[in-house]
C-alpha cells in the first residue's frame, strides 16, 4: 500500500485516498470552438507515461481536498506532493 | 520435424521414460529483414502470428518478445473464457473467440485444456438483476448463450454457494453462460508457438525492441531492438500494458492507461469447485484448476503503474467477499499472488486497428479481460494486417472511435464493474 503525504494532512495510507488521473489537464475555455479532433484528445488521450507521472490525488476520507503527485510508475515510488494550481517542481524535488 | 501429439505418441513417451521429447519451438536468430513483425509475445502476438501464417500464407514474419513467451498477462490472469457481452460488437468479437477455443486443442494439436464449465455471473442487488437481465436478452438476441437463475438455481449449480439471506451481499441470482469456462494460459501462448514456429514463423525471445523506424513517407521500415535492426513493413503492436511506450516510438499517442490488476491461488486442494464464479459488484472472481489451486482475481489498483505489482488491501477485499460467498474456504491457505499490467480504454472495448501510420496496426486496450479473447482476437488482427484493412468483426473497435463518438460503451453496460 502507498503511503502519501497529503499537503494538508501529512502522511496517510493509500486507503484514505482516490485517484483523480493525469494532472494539468486544462479544459478547453470554448469547448464549442474545438473540433472533434481536439476533444476528443481533450476527452481520451492520456500520457500513460512509464517514467515520473503528474496526477492528481484526493483525500477524500479525509480533508476531502485534491493535490497533485509525482510518482514513478515503474517504481510506485513518490517524488513529489504539491498543491494544486501550482506547477510540478523541478525534478529532484523534495516530498516523500 | 514437429512431434504430433496423440494417444500413441504418449504412449510412446511413457514407455520411453519420457527422455523422447522435443523442444516445442524453434529458438529463432533475427533475420535482417520479414515481411511482417509482431511486437509482443503473448496469446494475442503468437496467435496472430498463427493465422498469418496458416490463413493468409505470411510465413516470412517474426514475434519479437522482450521477456519470455506468455511472461506477460497470459501468464498472469484468471484464464475465464465467456463471451456474454452487452453490445453487438462485443458479442460478435468475443463469440468468434469462444467458438476458436472450442476447437483449439484439435487444431493447434495441442491440449489447451479449454473447458467450458460455465460462468456464473452473480448479482447481489436489484440493479444487479436488472444488469443481469438486460445483458441475457441482448445476449439471446445476438445467439450468445446466457441464462437467469434464482439463487436455489445457482446453488444447485455451484452447491459451495452461500445463498443465505443474512449476508452483507445476499446472492439474488446469477447469469449463466453454460458455454464460458477456463482454458490453460500457458498452454494457449505455447500451442500458438509451437504450430506458428512449425509454420516457419521465427519468435525471438529476449529482444525489446526500442526504436520504430519509418521511411521519408513516413511508413514503418523497421524496428530496433536489443538484438540488432529488423527491416520490415509491417508491424503489429500487441503489447498490452506497454502498447503506449511502443506506440509513442511511431509517435501515436492511444486513449489507453496502463493499471495494475492483481490475482492470487491458493494451495493445491482436491476439486471441490465445479465451475466459474463472477462477482462484479464485489470484485471477485474464482475458479479451480486443474491443479486444484483455487484461482482467484480481483480489481484494478486505483493508480496507473508499470510495476506489475499492486497492493494486498486489494486482494484482502476480494478475499473477504470470496470467504463470505463460500465459506469453506475460509480456513484455505493461499499460496501466492502477482499483478499484470492492463492497458484500459475510455470505454473498456478493446482497439484492434489500423492507425495512422502506415504500416503499424495495435490490438491493445483488452483491459482486465483480454484472455478469453486471445483465438478471435488474433485471428481478426491478422486478418487485418494481412489485408491492410480491418475484419468486419473488428472493424468498430478503431482508435477513431475516440474522435467520432462510435464508443462500444461495455464501461457503462458493466459487463464487469471496472
Amino acid at each position: 500500500m502507498l503511503i502519501l503525504d497529503c499537503p494538508y494532512c501529512g502522511k496517510r495510507p493509500e486507503i484514505e485516498f482516490a485517484y483523480a488521473g493525469q494532472a494539468h489537464l486544462v479544459r478547453p475555455r470554448d469547448p464549442a470552438t474545438l473540433d472533434d479532433t481536439a476533444w476528443g484528445q481533450y476527452l481520451y488521450m492520456r500520457t500513460n507515461t512509464k517514467g515520473i507521472h503528474a496526477e492528481r490525488w484526493r483525500h477524500a476520507r479525509g480533508c476531502g481536498r485534491f493535490f497533485n503527485a509525482l510518482r514513478d510508475t515503474t517504481t510506485d515510488t513518490f517524488t513529489a506532493f504539491y498543491p494544486i494550481g501550482t506547477q510540478p517542481p523541478a525534478a529532484g524535488g523534495s516530498g516523500a | 520435424m514437429k512431434q504430433r501429439f496423440s494417444v500413441f505418441s504418449l504412449l510412446r513417451g511413457g514407455l520411453s521414460r519420457q527422455l523422447g521429447w522435443q523442444p516445442q519451438w524453434r529458438k529463432a536468430e533475427p533475420k535482417a529483414s520479414y515481411d511482417a513483425i509482431i511486437i509482443g509475445g503473448g496469446g494475442h502476438g503468437l496467435g496472430t502470428a498463427y493465422y498469418l501464417a496458416s490463413e493468409h500464407g505470411l510465413t516470412n514474419i517474426a514475434v519479437v518478445e522482450k521477456g519470455w513467451i506468455g511472461g506477460g498477462n497470459t501468464g498472469r490472469n484468471t484464464t475465464i473464457i465467456r463471451s456474454n457481452y452487452l453490445f453487438n460488437e462485443s458479442s460478435a468479437l468475443y463469440d468468434h473467440s469462444v467458438k476458436l477455443w472450442e476447437s483449439l486443442s484439435q487444431v493447434l494439436n495441442y491440449n489447451v485444456m479449454f473447458s467450458p464449465r460455465g460462468v456464473m455471473m452473480l448479482a447481489h442487488t436489484v440493479h444487479d438483476i436488472q444488469v443481469a437481465k438486460r445483458h441475457i436478452h441482448a445476449n439471446r438476441c445476438n445467439g450468445v448463450d446466457n441464462e437467469w437463475l434464482e439463487p436455489e438455481q445457482a446453488q444447485e449449480f455451484c452447491p459451495p454457494l452461500n445463498i443465505s439471506r443474512n449476508i452483507r451481499y445476499p446472492v439474488l441470482g446469477a447469469a449463466l453462460q453454460r458455454r464460458g469456462g477456463t482454458a490453460r494460459h500457458d498452454a494457449v501462448a505455447w500451442g500458438y508457438a509451437r504450430a506458428a514456429s512449425d509454420l516457419g514463423v521465427d519468435i525471438i525471445e529476449n529482444c525489446e525492441v526500442t526504436a520504430i523506424r519509418r521511411d521519408a513517407a513516413g511508413a514503418i521500415a523497421g524496428i530496433d531492438t536489443t538484438r540488432g535492426a529488423i527491416a520490415t513493413k509491417k508491424v503489429g503492436v500487441v503489447a498490452a500494458g506497454n502498447t503506449s511506450v511502443v506506440m509513442q516510438m511511431a509517435g501515436v499517442k492511444l486513449p489507453l492507461e496502463s493499471y495494475p490488476l492483481q490475482a492470487l491461488v491458493s494451495e493445491p486442494v482436491k476439486p471441490a469447485f465445479p465451475c466459474v464464479v463472477m462477482s462484479n459488484t464485489i470484485h471477485a472472481y474464482i475458479s479451480q484448476s486443474d491443479k486444484g489451486e483455487l484461482v482467484i482475481g480481483a480489481g484494478t489498483d486505483a493508480y496507473t503503474s508499470y510495476t506489475q505489482r499492486g497492493a494486498l488491501h486489494i486482494n484482502m477485499h476480494t478475499l473477504d467477499a470470496i470467504c463470505e460467498l463460500f465459506p469453506m474456504f475460509r480456513r484455505m491457505r493461499m499460496m501466492r499472488n502477482w499483478g499484470g499490467i492492463v492497458d484500459v480504454t475510455p470505454d473498456r472495448s478493446p482497439i484492434i486497428a489500423k492507425t495512422p501510420v502506415r504500416g503499424l496496426y495495435v490490438n491493445c486496450g483488452w483491459g482486465t479481460g483480454g484472455f478469453k479473447a486471445t483465438p478471435g482476437s488474433a485471428n481478426v488482427f491478422a486478418h487485418t494486417i494481412a489485408h491492410d484493412e480491418p475484419h468486419p468483426i473488428n472493424a468498430p473497435f478503431t482508435i477513431e472511435r475516440f474522435r467520432d463518438g462510435f464508443l462500444i460503451d461495455e464501461a457503462a453496460a458493466a459487463a464487469v464493474a471496472h
